[in-house]
């Protein structure tokens, strides 16, 4: 019993040592990149290519599901408001879910999902082929060449389609809300200017997106570059990259929001 | 050809271990400058960690390849990258870029080695793949060639700057007849043309046997045997004997360590 | 992907991207340009209630201004409102403000009432006449202590 008890704590401890050290070679992979970033500024059609791939390849679904996420917010608050006989608030409703919470947040989830994953295959099949091996010993820097182009990539990437699926969020809500259910157009466009703060409001959201986009796709060309250079490695390595970045994005959220918006 | 006395390439007393797994065990080799060096040995006997000590890209554990005067592990990482112009390798499958066609992976590092202008590097480009036969499929994705095709676009970029050393890290694994007969043909005519340094890292005898200058046997992470190919083909040491004559038992044994057959059958107790 | 339809491609996108910007910056929020047309006074109460940092200031109803902050004034126990109200609007150095809500439970505003002075109120300014939150608590109480008064 002792003995299964000591076990368990070293498998605990094991996991404990594993997961900080791995943090730090996170951090130091970080790092890397960071000062390796001269080649994509100095070169910037290398992260142009791949914002396409990132961004423009990503807009379908973030267009998609931000009008649908809006037409159910305007549908669900619209239920609830009209309670209370106050339905013009539907706009200030929908306008604040979305830039606060749901637009960082669901686009982040998405963008993990779309580009993320593609970023960890991709750069876990280079490896895995021995493109990136190839790469060093031409004696050009993987993370300069490889990473870095895709990390900024995505880090400019996930802000505007953030904001892109803001825009479409709204635009579905304002369908729902006035078009279909009928609220005052007027009420519910100055009630949501009223009650929207550029600064406090979308300047945050905009704050988080960035935050989010840094985190996933650090994620992202992180578990690429570590992944074992084999097909279950990559398969494993991709699948990481999307549990770990949605835990992040709801982790860094809650932090996140408990700074901007505490009291005040 | 003219061969300078000093070594081009100095290994010495060379050993690695994985984690604690010994691969190599103290490897001394010496490769003049223009030489054709193969380095053979069963799969998983070491070769590929060689090259890559040489490439820098692993630390030893023990001893110091010495490249053109300088130690390759004590380089710092710019230095590193500097003396690894000077190389060349042509990975097993190739690892051409994906992403890139033919022509963009053959002016892949004259784009990120120089400035320069882009009929200069159109005109590099045509040459070195015009070397390799392959000027007509410049403008193919990667995954268009066949294998034979990929590893001769892959050996047009090996060399797209001229390197002093080139090693390949076993050429011949996969390839028809054909292409296996062009590519040893190549490596033999490019190191000539070029004054280049070639290491070859290989299993395949017959075809390595043909183009080589010296050839190195490697079994267990040491050098059990040496020589010119007409010396290894009259060598009576067991292992090279096996080796080139491919037989199935010998000093490498067929069957991996086990206990006795009948008793793992159980037949002894009957 | 040719180079050129991929660069059209990508700045198709940041293009997008900007603009989806400006719009929830200029439709949605409520964004203006300079932020410097604007002037600041203050106003000391003896309760402000619930009243919160950015809270509206209205004015017969219209929205002239945000509360810029709230603090505590130790030198006469008093909460110091600090305003911030458009330069479009000027009110009377008589002014007076008082803290209101909007409908039963809703949320807290000061509501300006402009005097006869013929001098307005300028940057830095305090407002001295003030009226002081109604606390739900305090109104009950007072109606129950009347009550009871009333019945002896």
């Amino acid at each position: 019993m002792l003995e299964r008890i000591l076990t368990l704590l070293r498998r605990l401890g094991h996991s404990g040592i594993d997961a900080v050290w791995r943090l730090g070679y996170a951090g130091k992979f970080f790092f890397m990149t960071l000062i390796s970033s001269g080649t994509s500024a100095r070169r910037p059609h290398l992260v142009v290519r791949e914002i396409y791939y990132t961004g423009v390849r990503s807009l379908i679904i973030i267009i998609v599901s931000g009008l649908f996420v809006g037409m159910v917010l305007a549908l669900q608050g619209y239920e609830t408001l009209q309670r209370y006989g106050s339905s013009s608030a539907l706009g200030v409703l929908v306008a604040l879910a979305l830039v606060r919470e749901l637009g960082p947040v669901v686009s982040a989830l998405l963008f993990a999902s779309r580009a993320g994953s593609a970023i960890t295959a991709e750069i876990g099949l280079m490896k895995a082929t021995e493109q990136l091996s190839a790469m060093e010993m031409m004696a050009v820097d993987p993370i300069a060449r490889v990473v870095a182009p895709r990390f900024w990539s995505g880090v400019i990437s996930l802000p505007l389609l953030t904001a892109i699926f803001n825009a479409t969020g709204i635009f579905g809500g304002y369908l729902i809300g006035v078009v279909l259910i009928g609220v005052d157009e007027g009420s519910f466009w100055s009630q949501m200017q009223a009650g929207v703060d550029f600064k406090d409001d979308i300047m945050n959201g905009v704050i988080k997106s960035c935050v989010f986009g840094v985190a996933v796709t650090l994620i992202a060309v992180f578990e690429g570059f570590d992944s074992p250079p084999t097909a279950e490695g990559v398969s494993g390595a991709t699948t990481r990259t999307v549990v770990t970045s949605s835990l992040v994005i709801l982790m860094l959220d809650f932090i996140l929001t408990s700074f901007m918006f505490r009291g005040a | 050809m003219t061969v300078p006395p000093e070594n081009f390439l100095e290994i010495s007393d060379l050993s690695f271990s994985y984690d604690k797994r010994p691969v190599l065990k103290g490897i001394n080799m010496s490769v003049p400058k223009g030489r054709v060096v193969a380095i053979m040995g069963g799969s998983g006997c070491g070769k590929t960690t060689l090259l890559r000590l040489i490439g820098g890209q692993l630390k030893p554990t023990a001893g110091h390849v010495k490249f053109d005067g300088k130690v390759i592990g004590e380089l710092g990482r710019s230095a590193l990258y500097e003396t690894r112009r000077k190389m060349g390798m042509l990975f097993q499958f190739g690892a051409l870029f994906t992403d890139l066609s033919v022509y963009e992976n053959v002016a892949f590092q004259m784009r990120e080695h120089t400035d320069l202008p882009e009929s200069v590097i159109r005109d590099l480009v045509l040459m070195k793949l015009d070397a390799v036969g392959l000027r007509g499929a410049r403008n193919l994705m990667p995954n268009e060639l066949s294998g034979g095709m990929a590893r001769r676009v892959a050996l047009a970029r090996t060399i797209a700057l001229d390197p002093m050393l080139i090693m390949y890290d076993e050429p011949f694994t996969g390839l028809d007849p054909i292409s296996l007969g062009v590519i040893g043909n190549l490596i033999r005519k490019l190191s000539d043309s070029l004054g280049a340094t070639s290491i070859v890292v290989t299993h395949d005898v017959q075809e390595s046997l043909q183009i080589v200058d010296h050839v190195y046997f490697v079994s267990e992470g040491v050098i059990v045997a040496e020589g010119t190919p007409d010396e290894i083909r009259a060598s009576k040491k067991p292992f090279v004997h096996q080796f080139i004559h491919g037989e199935i038992d010998g000093p490498v044994p067929f069957h991996y360590p086990a206990a006795s057959y009948v008793e793992e059958l159980g037949l002894n107790h009957a | 992907m040719e180079r050129t339809t991929l660069d059209l491609w990508v700045g198709i996108f940041i293009a997008a991207g900007i603009g989806a910007i400006l719009v929830l910056a200029l439709k949605v929020g409520n964004f203006s340009f300079n932020n410097s047309d604007s002037y600041e006074v203050y106003a000391y109460f003896d309760n402000i209630g619930g009243l919160k940092v950015r809270a509206p200031i209205k004015s017969a109803g219209v929205v002239v201004g945000r509360v810029a902050s709230i603090s505590f004034d130790t030198k006469e126990y008093k909460a110091r409102v600090a305003m911030r109200i458009d330069s479009r609007y000027k009110f009377s150095k008589d002014t007076t403000a008082s803290i209101l809500t909007s409908g039963l439970l809703g949320e807290q505003y000061v509501g300006l009432d402009t005097g006869a002075d013929d001098e307005m109120l300028k940057n830095g300014d305090t407002i001295t006449l003030t009226q002081s939150a109604i606390v739900l608590e305090k109104l009950i109480g007072q109606l129950v202590f009347s009550k009871a008064g009333n019945h002896k």
